[in-house]
């Protein structure tokens, strides 16, 4: 695979080492002078100097080739561009951006980038899987694929508590993976019996997340439950 | 009309005072608050300070139901994706970007959006201008 990386900072360099490691084509263009010639002994040809969002530049780096693009600047504006600069001009087949912002999100969705990856709302994700105040928590979500990744507890009052997972009544499009137990993980075998407390990792449809806040933590109302841990409770 | 500019430099400051001469309502978007000091104190517009890609400041400059959004902030890039999120999310049907590289000006001028390049009217000016110098006859 050829793979065209814009940004070489932190993330841009370790993925272009990631990449080569597994013997992936790639070249890292870096507009910044200083950066570009700390990368260069390392990156050598692999390094083109200029800005990522220039056309002319884009071209120079041999975007008419690439199978997949990796916009990781620091400006989320420069990352959204080279994305559909990636998609107009080239018709690059896949784009992954990096949202620096989460409010950003948003436009990046907008925008059709194929995946993205917002580090504060890893960091949110994984800080909220460690606290034990949150029952309902987005992990991941593939949104090219249709599918999220969440953790959510099991209440006392659900009709899920102290039943075998084969016996319990899912919502349509919500599946369960695992049972997440006094910090370890059980498999969701069907004989495997759900007790109050527990934290469950369910893979789901997007818009089935009410519904399953409903059958897990039937006294809450999902909204409140999906405020609680939406981003916007931290960068308002 | 209702005009929505993001950038108060000098031209979205002078594009307001001459839309509200015109008399058309402007909200002017800036993430420097000193930047409407330009316009002098009784300018009559709002001034909204903030970074003009959030959605939540477009919505506090009336960006729904806006006649017309107009991007002339420092950034090709910041123009070019706040004009497509005036036009796409908040459905502006004249959303217009200031860009200065030719390339991304034309790139995006399919996209629903409408690009204005000066580097392009800059160099036909110059050009005619150089070209309308009189030669140097006198030998050299």
């Amino acid at each position: 695979m050829f793979v065209v990386i814009v940004g070489g900072g932190k993330v841009g360099l370790n993925t272009a080492r990631s990449l080569t490691h597994m013997g992936h084509e790639l070249i890292v263009v870096e507009q910044r002078r200083s950066r570009y010639e700390l990368l260069k002994p390392e990156l050598e040809e692999k390094l083109l100097f200029g800005d990522g969002t220039e056309i002319w530049v884009l071209e120079k780096a041999g975007m008419a080739r690439a199978d997949l693009v990796v916009a990781v600047t620091g400006d989320d504006e420069d990352n959204v561009i080279i994305s559909e600069i990636a998609k107009l001009k080239f018709g690059v087949p896949k784009v992954v951006a990096r949202v620096n912002n989460p409010r950003n999100q948003a436009t990046f969705d907008l925008m059709g980038v194929d995946s993205t990856v917002c580090a504060a709302t890893m960091m949110l994700s994984m800080i909220q899987h460690e606290l034990p105040v949150h029952q309902f928590v987005p992990l991941l979500s593939l949104r090219r694929e249709n599918v999220e990744l969440v953790e959510i507890e099991v209440s006392h009052d659900s009709p899920a508590a102290n039943m075998a997972i084969k016996d319990i009544r899912l919502p349509e499009g919500v599946l369960v993976i695992a049972v997440l137990r006094q910090g370890k993980a059980l498999l969701a075998r069907g004989s495997e019996v759900m007790l109050p407390g527990d934290q469950v990792l369910c893979l789901l449809e997007p818009g089935n997340e009410k519904a399953l806040i409903r059958s897990f933590l039937p006294s809450r109302k999902p909204e409140d439950v999906q405020a609680e841990t939406s981003i916007d409770a931290i960068t308002e | 009309m209702y005009v929505v500019i993001a950038g108060c430099g000098r031209v979205g400051s002078s594009m307001a005072k001459q839309l509200v001469d015109e008399g058309h309502d402007v909200v002017l978007i800036d993430e420097d608050s000193g930047a409407f000091e330009i316009l002098g104190d009784d300018f009559p517009a709002q001034f909204i300070v903030g970074a003009a890609l959030d959605w939540d400041i477009l919505r506090r400059a009336g960006i729904e139901g806006a006649d017309a959004f107009a991007a002339v902030t420092d950034g090709d890039n910041t123009n070019i994706v706040c004009a497509l999120i005036a036009a796409r999310e908040f459905e502006v049907r004249c959303s217009i970007a200031r860009v200065y590289d030719p390339l991304r000006a034309e790139l995006f001028a399919d996209t629903g959006i409408r690009t204005v390049c000066p580097t392009r009217e800059a160099r036909l000016m110059m050009l005619d201008a150089v070209r309308s110098c009189p030669m140097n006859t006198t030998g050299g």
